[in-house]
């Protein structure tokens, strides 16, 4: 098992001790010393992944309970003559490399499918309500109010582009954006209401 | 849902697991599969008539030997392959070295031999039927083996499952060693390692596909 280099070793040693003795009073049937155990493992679990899945924040926690479950599932596999680490090491390794591979083979597919999408990129999904949202509300704006909030607030032009682009003195500008996000508040307050 | 639930959630309902459960499926699923890699070879083929003659020849011995080593092996290797974090250390020489003493000892006799009676010694009288018939013998044993395998968890599962066919094939040949007539090295060495090498292959391909947990 890798450790991080803040860890010393006899602290390593230390929770090996105490996690593998939990663990063995689990197998014997103790509820308690196995939920903590389990808790226990998870945190570290938590910190190995989160390390090794960089790039996706999101897929940590999912994949800390996905190793619990195999854990709990393969626990008959663990011998007590083995450290606990090596046992849990490879087995979050194994589903890793599992995630990982899986990973890999639904990038090298470049067309982005629709079904994926609603299955792991649920953050985005709540994103394009918004702008849904906003754009319905948006096209009951006047154009003078509504193009400065589009191209200010929502494209991130600076004011003199956007008056360049609509023909807008600065100032009408401003104050297109002023007024039409006041006329927006009360359109979605009144939409509450 | 929260880890700390989950965790929760799955220690509720933990059950007390016997210790050595690994061991003991193992176990089993040799109990099943050698009685009827037995009834295969009784139906199938046969006894060797002069088997109690044979037992007094050492190359009955060493074909025994060799087969039983390489199954023994196996199932020491599968034994650590369904571990997580077990190493599989010097296991496999186990599996190895019968086959490279065998190959030596085939070679030394090879030269040994006049010209025109190597041929004959090589083919034996079975040549054409030994391969299938020691594969054939050993599909229960890997059947067996697999099956036990998928409720562990190999984390190298073409390895895992190449081990059980390493397990299979030694029992096989061991198994079909009291029917086979031949006694040569030469045979011994090509026909015999084919015969093994049959459900290695199969196990290392199966591994990946139905070894997944």
């Amino acid at each position: 098992m890798e450790r991080t280099t803040s860890t010393s070793p006899s602290r390593t040693s230390d929770v090996e001790e105490r996690l593998r003795s939990l663990f063995l009073r689990g197998l014997a049937g103790d509820a308690v010393a196995y939920r903590d155990c389990l808790q226990q493992l998870a945190r570290h679990l938590r910190a190995f992944l989160a390390r090794r899945l960089f790039g996706w924040p999101d897929e940590v926690e999912d994949l800390v309970q996905e190793c619990l479950l195999a854990m709990h599932n393969q626990r008959h596999t663990y011998q007590s003559d083995q450290p606990l680490t090596a046992w849990a090491h490879a087995i979050a390794r194994y589903k890793l490399i599992d995630l990982l591979r899986a990973k890999s083979a639904r990038e090298a597919l470049h067309e982005p499918l629709d079904d994926e999408m609603a299955l792991f990129a649920e953050s985005a999904t709540e994103a394009s309500d918004a702008r849904r949202d906003v754009q319905a509300l948006l096209a009951q704006l006047p154009d003078r109010h509504r193009l400065p909030i589009v191209h200010v607030k929502l494209e991130g032009l600076s004011v003199a582009e956007t008056a360049r682009l609509t023909g807008m003195s600065e100032s009408a500008v401003k104050v297109g954006i002023h007024r039409g996000l006041k006329a927006l508040a009360a359109k979605l307050r009144g939409g509450d209401a | 849902m929260k880890t700390d639930d989950f965790a929760a959630l799955l220690a509720a309902q933990v059950a007390p697991v016997p210790p050595r459960t690994v061991s003991r499926r193992l176990r089993q699923a040799l109990a099943a599969g050698l009685p009827l890699a037995a009834l295969i070879m009784l139906c199938g083929y046969g006894l060797r008539h002069d088997l109690v003659q044979a037992m007094f020849w050492p190359m009955f011995w060493i074909k025994l030997l060799f087969s039983v080593c390489i199954g023994t092996a196996g199932y020491v290797m599968v034994q650590r392959l369904a571990r997580p974090g077990v190493a599989v250390r010097g296991a496999w020489l186990g599996a190895v070295l019968p086959v490279l003493l065998m190959w030596a000892l085939a070679l030394y006799r090879w030269h040994l031999m006049p010209g025109d009676a190597r041929m004959p010694d090589l083919m034996g009288q079975t040549w054409r039927s030994c391969v299938f018939n020691i594969a054939l013998i050993s599909l229960p044993l890997l059947a067996a083996g697999l099956l036990a395998l998928r409720g562990m968890a190999p984390t190298r599962p073409a390895a895992a499952g190449a081990a059980a066919g390493a397990l299979a094939g030694g029992a096989g040949a061991a198994v079909y060693a009291l029917h086979c007539p031949e006694l040569t090295a030469p045979f011994l060495a090509v026909w015999y390692v084919l015969g093994i090498a049959l459900p290695v292959l199969a196990g290392a391909l199966l591994g990946p596909r139905l070894l997944r947990w």
